[in-house]
Formats: structure tokens, C-alpha cells, sequence
């Protein structure tokens, strides 16, 4: 990355996994060089005022669709990666269901390709399966061996539990994680919203909260028999009660199954279908205020060990068709820290634990993302300023793609500058490409 | 006036925007047995039926009431050949609408399309049916079908039979029957009842023999030959020995029970055919009172423009 | 007529302020006693005469009508009602709903209909009522009666038989009850005017 001979990073609280303190950060090429405070900076250096500011390891999500390659009418690497280094994030996980899937080499290599000028790191994830049909198992080693540190069928879960089980092992030797989509398509059956009291008052097809619930119970028991082996998994966008109070027994046995989270499964509950506005249609469904507050409390005593945005851009026509036609999925990248601390009301060390080292950890990126902020650490840094209040304008996005259920929504918090490999990637909360 | 500027719900309708339309009602019932039935209330006035699910009974009923009331009528079936799955509802409606049409009266499979596209529109939005959500005409027609064979429906006892589920006629009829005072049971399988009946003014049984001899109206819904499909039935014979208005039954009612269906009928199933056509059926009445109550409707949304 | 719309567009009955009564309960009976003399007159007794009376104010003085001509002729008049809404010019202007139905229950076609309505003002309900009429039959004649005719036309309709002739100012309205007529002027309020319809 080009960038300034050098950036100081002055007057902020520097707060990573080891604790706060008020320190500048110095920042030359794409390393951190000085943490402390009252730091000079040299002649031809780039001062980024944090006064007030929150200054921490970029924010890392585990779980965005970038649509590039096949559906770049909503999204791509580029815009994507833009609007998560406005939300703070240094680095994201790139999903595989894009068209074709990323289920093999040449697609991986492609996407890595077009991640090389993108203004954030993109990690790609690889398909379990081979164009994600739950059908064959996709060659996993050698997408490892070009970096995929993860493998999913999101957009699905893998449906054959005998497959699921051969993943498991398959992928164990490989040093990679599993991440699964929870949701049993019998169950669910072409459901729009939730089932529940308002599915059945609006009319609307309905997701049993089952669907994700025996899908999480199956593949924990088949994490347990696999675990001796060291195979990884990790839950997906978990929003059920059912689902986070087996994930909390599983824990209690001492199983290591990590799981994520999004804000709107935090924030939202299906009463926002009442309008029938697509906007608020995602899978798994935004669900009934006692599962949402099943959530915040799951977050809260670390069943949920991160934070995971789920971004799925989507055109405007998309969402204008009928509800059970409309696909689903909101953009989340640029309102994901806001969110999550009015969800949650946690203090913003908690926030940063759950979307900043926590998942770079799950993502393998640890090396490089999620701090701490000291010397000779990559300079992977978001800058947040808590007293910062704006109003979201879907407008004013930077993901070509509109279809956020916080229009209007006021926030307090919001990200100032965002380095990515010591680069100033968003100064004062504008993109500088 | 209570009712506009759209009607896509009865729940949204309330006692008082019924009362007012089965008022108006009679009027036009009265317009519709003259020799010449018209009147030139909405001369000038154009309505649009934009039908994305087909139903020729539902859409000639309107087009029928639309031309009573002078009012020109264009009809749109873009249920199969013209609009393709997954086209733009809102391009459809919003280029008939910058015709210059005064109402769009709307059917289509999924729940919730007309009130989405009374946000895109400037014209009076009417619900003909959205998936299963709701069928207000229908319940109105119903309500005023009752009222005039029995006057009043408060306290009376409704049975509202069979696939509930997946029914908007269904859901319409509780919350206008509920409305006027009645008490409602649902009868049906537990697989054909909605998932959660949570804030529903009715009762529930799933034994129709039981309930017979109380009832004073037997309400019976279509059921549909592809439930046996998603495993919602083992056969459509089990649901008629378990919950069809067979003669036998129909023996077991009060003197006075009154029996209606939506239409159209799938006789031997739901009814049996000597019932459609026995004295207490008034499914006949209940077609021709639909004409006259969506008169009314279209009177009350278009007749006096804000 | 005009109290109709009023009651439609403030929704609730019209206040009269500086009310004097222009009729009393005897003037009232004697104008009807008067009227079906002249009808009998004019159409040499009541064969193939019907009273069409127009909701809501010439309804009840169609019924005294009626009741008038058998009293003198000793022969029941068939009687029926009218409602117009369905026929007004200004339906747009302001939300008018049928306060009854019109319930005729007899053949208009070849018939001498009397109109009958309790104010004529600016003649607009008439030719509603004429329209509706017409959509029952084909009459061999229409004639009009009012109890008031307060002046203000902006048709050419008259009237046939007249009550009373009574010059009013357009701010102003006229009342006709059982008991007796009274002139007034309309308490202020929102809505429209009394001009722009009426009898």
C-alpha cells in the first residue's frame, strides 16, 4: 500500500485486549513504530487528531458478502472493502456465494486478485461443497493452501449430516474452521419471517425457530466426535434461544465451538415486518424480542464470542419485490460498531473484544488483525470517536447497495480515521479512495 | 367518513368503517335490482383491477361494481404471461398510476403487496386478496350477507371451518366477525390452524361434530387438493370424514344455522353438494351481495376525492 | 337539502343563530291541504298521479301529502322515496353518503311523478332527482313541490307547486320541521357555505 512516509495517531486512548491507556501511536510503512504519550512526529508525517477518541485494533468481520464475481450490481470487493474501512473494519471474511462459488482454486485466486487494491484486508472464505449443494465435498486443502483459513455454504447450511461429519474430519487436518449457516431447509421451507405471532397474523410463510435450533444441536454433536481430532466449527448468525441454550451446555462440557452474532439480531425483532418492507427480511430471520434478548444476554456472559456483520448488499428492485419474493439480507459494514453499542450498552472494550481480536482469532488472522496496539505490530488501527452523533441516510452509504433497516437511525458513535497497513484509508470519516 | 384512503384490511377497518360500509350497502343493492343498475356517482372516475394472481370470479365482481357506478374500468391480468416472476411490482404499478387511474384494485399470491404499493401510488389502493393475509371485500360481503338474513351478529356463534392457515378469507372474517360482536371458533386439524394464535379473538377445537349443534353460522373454507403436499394431510378424504359439512351433518344444525362459503366450492369435500343447494346455504346471496358491497367500497374510497 | 350536506361535512345537525319561525304548525298543515288541492286541480283528479318524495327533508312532507290527497279524494296515492346522492353534481366537493335508500315500490314509467321537497334552492338536488328518476322509468311528467322556495336558482328549474316564497340571503337557511318553518342564519363553523347546493 502506498501511503505518507509516516502517521501519528494523536491524542487518543489507546484501548486494546491488554487495557486502556492514553497514548499516540506512531505508525511508519505499515508497522506500528511507538506507542506512548506526547509522541513527536517527524517532519512529512500525516497527524490524525484522535482527541476524544477511542483508538483500537481495526475491527475484523468474520462473516461479508463482497457479490463479486456474479452479482456486482449490489456489491464488490472494492465498494465492499470501502464501506467496511468506514466502519472500522481492517480486514473481513469474503463469503463464497458468489457466482460462480469460490468452491476452488481458480476463483479463490481470483477474488484475492481483486482484493489487492481494496482499501481493507479480504480474507476469502472457500465453499464446504462443490458449488455449495451439500452434495460433494469442494477441495479444501488446496483452497488452503492459497490462505483460505475458513470454509462455509453460507447462504445454506450443509444439509446431509453424513457430509457435514466427512467435512469435519476432512478439514480437521488442515488446520481450518468450518463455519456453518444453521438452518434445516425442511423446516424452514420457504419461509419470509419468523413463525411466530406476527407470521401468522400478517399471513406470511414462517421460519420455525427449529429450523436453525436442530441444526446447531446436530452439528454440535457432531463437533463433539470430531473435536479429539482438532476440526473447528464455528456457529453462524445465531438468533435463537434454543440455539444459544445448547451452544451453552455444549461450552459447559467444554466443547470449543466458537459462534457469532449480527447487530440486527440484536437490535431488531419481527415486529419490524408489520409494514411487509423487505428491507427487514434476512435469513435467519430477525426474530420475537424474547430470543433477541436471549441474544444480547448470550453476548453478554460469552457464549456469542464475536460480533459478525453478515452484509449482504442487495439492488433497490430486490427489495421491492413482494416479501416472500424479495431476498434476503441488510448491509451492515458501516453502521455494525454504532449498532452493537446501543444493542448491547456495553462499554467499547467489550464491543471491541467481540468484533475486533476475538474474531480475528476464529478468522486466522490473528498474526495480523485484532492487536494489541505495540511495536512492530501491523498497523491494522481504527480511530472512534463516542460523541460523535449522526443520523444514517441510506443515501450516503458507501456500499453501492441501499437496503439498511436503520434509515433515519440516530447513532452516537462513529469511526474517525481507519489505517490499514499503516495507510489512512478513511480520515475524519471520509474514504480517501 | 371512516374508511380510506385505501381499504387493505378489515382489521384496519373497525366496527365503524363496517357499519358504514354495509349501510351503503343497501343502497346499492337496491341500485343493483333496478332495470337499468347504474348510477353516475363516479362518472369520470377510472378503476384498474391489477390482478397478479388470476381469479375471474373476484375481478368480473369488481369490474361489474366499478361499471355500475359509471366509473371506467381497465383491467390488468399480469398474473402469468406479462410480468415474470420477480419483475418490479412498484414499475408495474407506478406506470398504470401515472395513467392517471383513481383506484387500483389488487390481487397477488403474496401477503402485503397492496400495501406496499399504496406507498408507491397516488391512486386508492383496494386489497382483492393478498396471499393469506387478508380478503376484506370478501369478509364485508359476508358480514352484510349475515346482517341481512339475521340482522345483528352480536353473540351470534361462527364456526369458521378448515384450512385457516393459509387462508385470507379466513383471517378477514375473524376480525370482522369479532368485530360485530360474534363469537368465533376456529375449526380444523392442528396442521392447517395458524402456528400462533396469540391475540386472536376466537376459540379452537378440532372436533366439527362437537360443535354443530350450538352453532348459528357455519362458515367453510376451500380447501385446497395440494395440502396433501408439505404433509399438511394424509388424504383429502380424512379431512372431509373429519371436518366436511356432509348431509349428515348438516342434519345435526340448528333450524335456523346459516352456512356459507367463499366460493369456489370443491362440492364432496369441504360441502357437500346437497348443502351448497340446501335452505340454509346463502351462498348465492353471499355472490350477489358482492357486487353491491364493492359498490360500496369503491363509493366510499372514490366518491369524495381529498 | 342544504342542512343534509351541512350535517355531512361538520357532522353534526346545524345550529341556526337569530332563528325566527316564517311558518307555524297551522300555516304548515295549511299550505299541504293547499298543495294537494292544487295537484288535484292541475291534474284533474290523480289518476295515474305518484309521490316521489326526496331524502330526507321531502320525505315526511310527501307522507302529509299523501295523507292530504286521500283525506280529500279518498284514494290512497302510491308514495315512495328518493334519495340522490348517487347523482350529485359535486360528489368530488364534499363526502356525502345515502342517508336511507330510495325505496320506490311502484311503476314510474307513464306516470305524472310530484317531486316533492321541503326547500328549493338552488335547484341542483332537483336535476339529481330527475336523473335518478329517470334511471326508473320513463315518467309522462314531473312536477315539483316544494314547502319553500328560498330564491337562489342556478338552474332553470322551477317549481310547480310553492308552499311559501321566501327571499333569503345565500349566508342564510331555512328549517322545515313538523312543527313549523324557520329562517336563520347558519352558525359559523368550518366547511363549506350553504351556497353550491340545496333543494
Amino acid at each position: 500500500m502506498r501511503g505518507p512516509t509516516g502517521v501519528l495517531v494523536r491524542g487518543g486512548t489507546v484501548l486494546d485486549a491488554t487495557g486502556p491507556r492514553r497514548a499516540d501511536v506512531a505508525v511508519a510503512g505499515t508497522r506500528v513504530v511507538g506507542v506512548g504519550p506526547d509522541l513527536a512526529a517527524p517532519a512529512g508525517w500525516v497527524v490524525l487528531d484522535a482527541g476524544g477518541c477511542v483508538v483500537a485494533p481495526g475491527l475484523v468481520d468474520l462473516h461479508t458478502h463482497l457479490r463479486q464475481p456474479g452479482r456486482e450490481e449490489a456489491e464488490t470487493v472494492e465498494t465492499g472493502a470501502r464501506a467496511a474501512a468506514l466502519g472500522g473494519f481492517t480486514a473481513v471474511v469474503a463469503m463464497p456465494n458468489t457466482e460462480p462459488a469460490i468452491d476452488g482454486a481458480e476463483v479463490v485466486r481470483e477474488v484475492q486478485e481483486l482484493a489487492r487494491g481494496a482499501c481493507c484486508h479480504v480474507a476469502v472464505a472457500g465453499a464446504i461443497t462443490r458449488g455449495r449443494a451439500g452434495e460433494a465435498l469442494a477441495p479444501m486443502a488446496e483452497m488452503a493452501e492459497l490462505g483460505v483459513r475458513l470454509f462455509t455454504d453460507d447462504g445454506r447450511g450443509v444439509q446431509d449430516p453424513g457430509l457435514m461429519r466427512r467435512a469435519l474430519e476432512y478439514s480437521s487436518a488442515l488446520g481450518v474452521g468450518l463455519a456453518q449457516h444453521c438452518e434445516d431447509e425442511a423446516l424452514a421451507a420457504g419461509g419470509a419471517m419468523h413463525e411466530g405471532a406476527w407470521s401468522a397474523r400478517l399471513g406470511v410463510p414462517g421460519v420455525p425457530a427449529e429450523a436453525e435450533e436442530v441444526m446447531v444441536r446436530r452439528d454440535l454433536a457432531l463437533a463433539r466426535r470430531t473435536a479429539p481430532l482438532g476440526a473447528r466449527l464455528h456457529l453462524q448468525h445465531l438468533s435463537t434461544a434454543g440455539a444459544l441454550a445448547a451452544l451453552r451446555q455444549a461450552r459447559a462440557e467444554g466443547l470449543a465451538v466458537t459462534a457469532e452474532a449480527t447487530p440486527h439480531h440484536l437490535a431488531l425483532t419481527d415486529a419490524e415486518l408489520a409494514g411487509y418492507d423487505p428491507v427487514y427480511k434476512v435469513n435467519p430471520p430477525l426474530r420475537p424480542e424474547s430470543d433477541r434478548q436471549a441474544l444480547v444476554a448470550a453476548v453478554a456472559d460469552g457464549t456469542v464470542d464475536a460480533i459478525a456483520t453478515d452484509h449482504a448488499p442487495h439492488p433497490p428492485e430486490a427489495k421491492e419485490l413482494a416479501l416472500d419474493e424479495a431476498p434476503p439480507g441488510v448491509v451492515g459494514l458501516e453502521t455494525a460498531l454504532p449498532v452493537a453499542l446501543q444493542a448491547l450498552g456495553a462499554d467499547i472494550g467489550a464491543i471491541l473484544a467481540l468484533m475486533s481480536w476475538r474474531p480475528a482469532r476464529i478468522a486466522g488472522l490473528e498474526a495480523t488483525q485484532g492487536g494489541p496496539v505495540a511495536e512492530g505490530r501491523p498497523a491494522n488501527l481504527c480511530v472512534v470517536d463516542l460523541a460523535a452523533p449522526w443520523v444514517l441516510d441510506p443515501a450516503r452509504l458507501a456500499s453501492r447497495s441501499r437496503n439498511t433497516p436503520f434509515a433515519g437511525r440516530r447513532f452516537e458513535a462513529r469511526v474517525r480515521h481507519t489505517l490499514v497497513a499503516g495507510e489512512p484509508v478513511v480520515v475524519d470519516a471520509e474514504a480517501r479512495r | 367518513m371512516s374508511i380510506g384512503p385505501h381499504l387493505l384490511s378489515v382489521a384496519d377497518l373497525g366496527p365503524e368503517g363496517i357499519a358504514e360500509v354495509l349501510e351503503v350497502t343497501d343502497s346499492f343493492v337496491e341500485v343493483s335490482a333496478r332495470e337499468i343498475p347504474k348510477v353516475p356517482a363516479l362518472r369520470g372516475r377510472t378503476v384498474a383491477t391489477v390482478f397478479f394472481e388470476d381469479s375471474t370470479r373476484t375481478r368480473l365482481s369488481f369490474e361489474t361494481a366499478a361499471r355500475r357506478l359509471s366509473a371506467d374500468v381497465a383491467n390488468l391480468s399480469v398474473g402469468t404471461s406479462s410480468v415474470a416472476k420477480g419483475e418490479s411490482v412498484r414499475d408495474t404499478v407506478q406506470t398504470i398510476d401515472a395513467m392517471g387511474v383513481d383506484a387500483l384494485v389488487v390481487r397477488h399470491r403474496s401477503a402485503g403487496v397492496p400495501h406496499q404499493v399504496s406507498a408507491w401510488v397516488s391512486a386508492a389502493v383496494v386489497n382483492a386478496g393478498d396471499g393469506a393475509h387478508e380478503h376484506p371485500t370478501q369478509a364485508l360481503l359476508d358480514c352484510y350477507t349475515l346482517r341481512a338474513r339475521r340482522g345483528s351478529l352480536k353473540g351470534a356463534r361462527i364456526l369458521v371451518v378448515g384450512d385457516v392457515a393459509h387462508s385470507r378469507v379466513a383471517r378477514s372474517n375473524v376480525w370482522a366477525f369479532d368485530a360485530l360482536g360474534a363469537e368465533v371458533c376456529l375449526v380444523a386439524p392442528p396442521t392447517l390452524l395458524p402456528p400462533s394464535l396469540q391475540g386472536w379473538p376466537v376459540r379452537v377445537s378440532h372436533d366439527l361434530d362437537a360443535e354443530l349443534g350450538d352453532a348459528d353460522v357455519v362458515y367453510l373454507l376451500r380447501l385446497q387438493r395440494e395440502r396433501q403436499v408439505g404433509a399438511l394431510l394424509p388424504s383429502v378424504r380424512e379431512y372431509t370424514r373429519g371436518f366436511g359439512l356432509t348431509r349428515d351433518r348438516a342434519r345435526r344444525l340448528g333450524p335456523d344455522a346459516l352456512v356459507l362459503h367463499p366460493g369456489p366450492m370443491n362440492r364432496g369435500v369441504e360441502i357437500a353438494a346437497e348443502v351448497a343447494e340446501g335452505p340454509a346455504s346463502v351462498i348465492t346471496e353471499q355472490v350477489a351481495n358482492g357486487v353491491a358491497v364493492r359498490m360500496a367500497v369503491l363509493f366510499l374510497l372514490l366518491g369524495a376525492a381529498g | 337539502m342544504a342542512r343534509r350536506e351541512r350535517v355531512a361535512a361538520t357532522g353534526s345537525p346545524v345550529d341556526l343563530v337569530e332563528r325566527s319561525q316564517v311558518m307555524d304548525a297551522d300555516d304548515l298543515r295549511r299550505a299541504v291541504v293547499r298543495i294537494a288541492h292544487e295537484v288535484l286541480e292541475r291534474n284533474h283528479g290523480l289518476e295515474g298521479v305518484v309521490i316521489v318524495g326526496l331524502q330526507t327533508g321531502g320525505a315526511p312532507l310527501a307522507r302529509r301529502l299523501a295523507a292530504a290527497l286521500a283525506e280529500i279524494e279518498g284514494v290512497e296515492v302510491p308514495t315512495g322515496t328518493l334519495d340522490v346522492a348517487f347523482y350529485r353534481d359535486d360528489i368530488r366537493l364534499r363526502p356525502v353518503v345515502p342517508e336511507a335508500a330510495t325505496d320506490i315500490p311502484f311503476e314510474v314509467t307513464d306516470r305524472i311523478v310530484v317531486l316533492v321537497d321541503d326547500v328549493l334552492f338552488t335547484g341542483r338536488t332537483v336535476r339529481a332527482a330527475l336523473d335518478a328518476l329517470t334511471d326508473h322509468g320513463r315518467p309522462r311528467a314531473v312536477q315539483l313541490a316544494v314547502m319553500v322556495d328560498r330564491g337562489h336558482r342556478e338552474l332553470p328549474i322551477r317549481p310547480d307547486y310553492v308552499g311559501k316564497n321566501l327571499p333569503t340571503g345565500r349566508h342564510q337557511m331555512v328549517d322545515v320541521g313538523a312543527e313549523g318553518v324557520d329562517l336563520g342564519t347558519v352558525a359559523p363553523g368550518p366547511g363549506p357555505g350553504p351556497g353550491g347546493g340545496g333543494g
